[in-house]
């Protein structure tokens, strides 16, 4: 069984437990996918699967895409991504995965794109401290030294900057899945997970967890 | 449609059987206690400060006096620990935020009846 999906996220909300307590959740409309491409040790070197997921139209996709896709002959999608399995023999070209893959309390990474912040200073992006902003002084939100003198008269590789924050590949680690709807295809996700609404989200069976 | 999606999840955890109920009314609520395995339910009567819209994260604030000591409880509306609220008596206010009532006590916090 492969306990990975690509999907959709639609917003937050929260939801009661058992127990009473309030959980904050994330809706996301995972899958359904569909398995794409089978890859073999002896052919691509790794085992995995390539999923789809989503809808494009045919005029939007490029010519190898369309070869690649009209092979499994199950329309064309908005996004491919690759899972590796250990065992590929199950599984076969056109096979749809659904979100019941997942259970209950399975614990899940989630990857998406967060939100672009554009060119951020320091302050917001490393959350750096301000200077006063009364007394005569004029470094409010300017970052301060950046290192030490003559030696070793240069700035220290990886020194935190002002820059590009958001707009990233960001994975959060070891969410809880709350819910499964199989038959409106969502999941229910404990906490935030990274991107806007109606971003792509990966969806995968933590590491984090033995 | 994403939004219509979870107002469906919103709908499955609402409570349609809460009254209706103002800022000004006083009321009953009927609170489940869990202590270890057992359930029982305890009252917390009192007057409602403020009521917060949201959806399905509604709250309301009830305050009430106990032993000369002001106490305030923040209610999730749609929780399923409430087991029921009882309205014993309609306020009439000329406000949303009763938080005047937190400066008075005795016959100054007294607040008229609603015909």
């Amino acid at each position: 069984m492969v306990k990975a999906l690509i999907g959709r996220k639609l917003g937050m909300t929260q939801v009661f437990a058992d127990d009473g307590s309030v959980v904050p959740v994330t809706v996301i409309q995972a899958g359904p996918c569909v398995v794409t491409q089978v890859k073999v040790p002896e052919r691509d070197g790794y085992s995995a699967l390539q999923l789809g997921f989503g809808t494009k139209s045919e005029k939007k996709v490029n010519r190898p895409m369309k070869g690649h896709l009209d092979k499994v002959g199950k329309g064309y999608f908005q996004a491919l991504r690759e899972v590796r399995v250990d065992n590929v023999d199950e599984f076969e070209m056109g096979q749809v995965i659904g979100t019941d893959v997942f259970e209950i309390g399975d614990r899940v990474d989630v990857t998406g794109i967060s939100k672009g912040k554009g060119f951020a200073g320091t302050i917001k992006r490393w959350g750096f401290s301000r200077g006063p902003e009364t007394h005569g002084c004029k470094n409010i939100r300017e970052p301060g030294s950046t290192g030490c003198a003559t030696f070793p008269g240069r700035v220290i590789k990886g020194k935190k900057m002002a820059g590009q924050k958001g707009n990233k590949r960001v994975t959060t680690l070891n969410l809880k899945i709350v819910d499964v709807r199989p038959e409106e295809n969502l999941l229910l996700i404990k906490g935030a997970v990274p991107g806007a609404k109606n971003g792509l989200v990966f969806i995968r069976k933590t590491n984090r967890v033995k | 449609m994403g939004f219509n999606m979870i107002q469906n999840i919103e709908r499955d955890f609402m409570r349609v059987d809460i009254p209706a109920f103002r800022p000004g009314d006083t009321v009953k609520v009927h609170v489940k206690i869990r202590e270890g395995d057992k359930e029982r339910i305890q009252v917390f009567e009192g007057v409602v400060i403020r009521c917060n819209r949201g959806g399905i994260g509604a709250t309301f604030t009830v305050r009430k006096m106990s032993y000369g000591v002001g106490v305030e409880r923040i209610f999730p509306y749609h929780s399923p620990q409430i087991d029921r609220v009882e309205v014993v008596r309609r306020g009439r206010v000329r406000r949303s935020r009763l938080y005047y009532l937190r400066d008075r006590v005795g016959k100054a916090a007294r607040i008229k009846e609603r015909r």
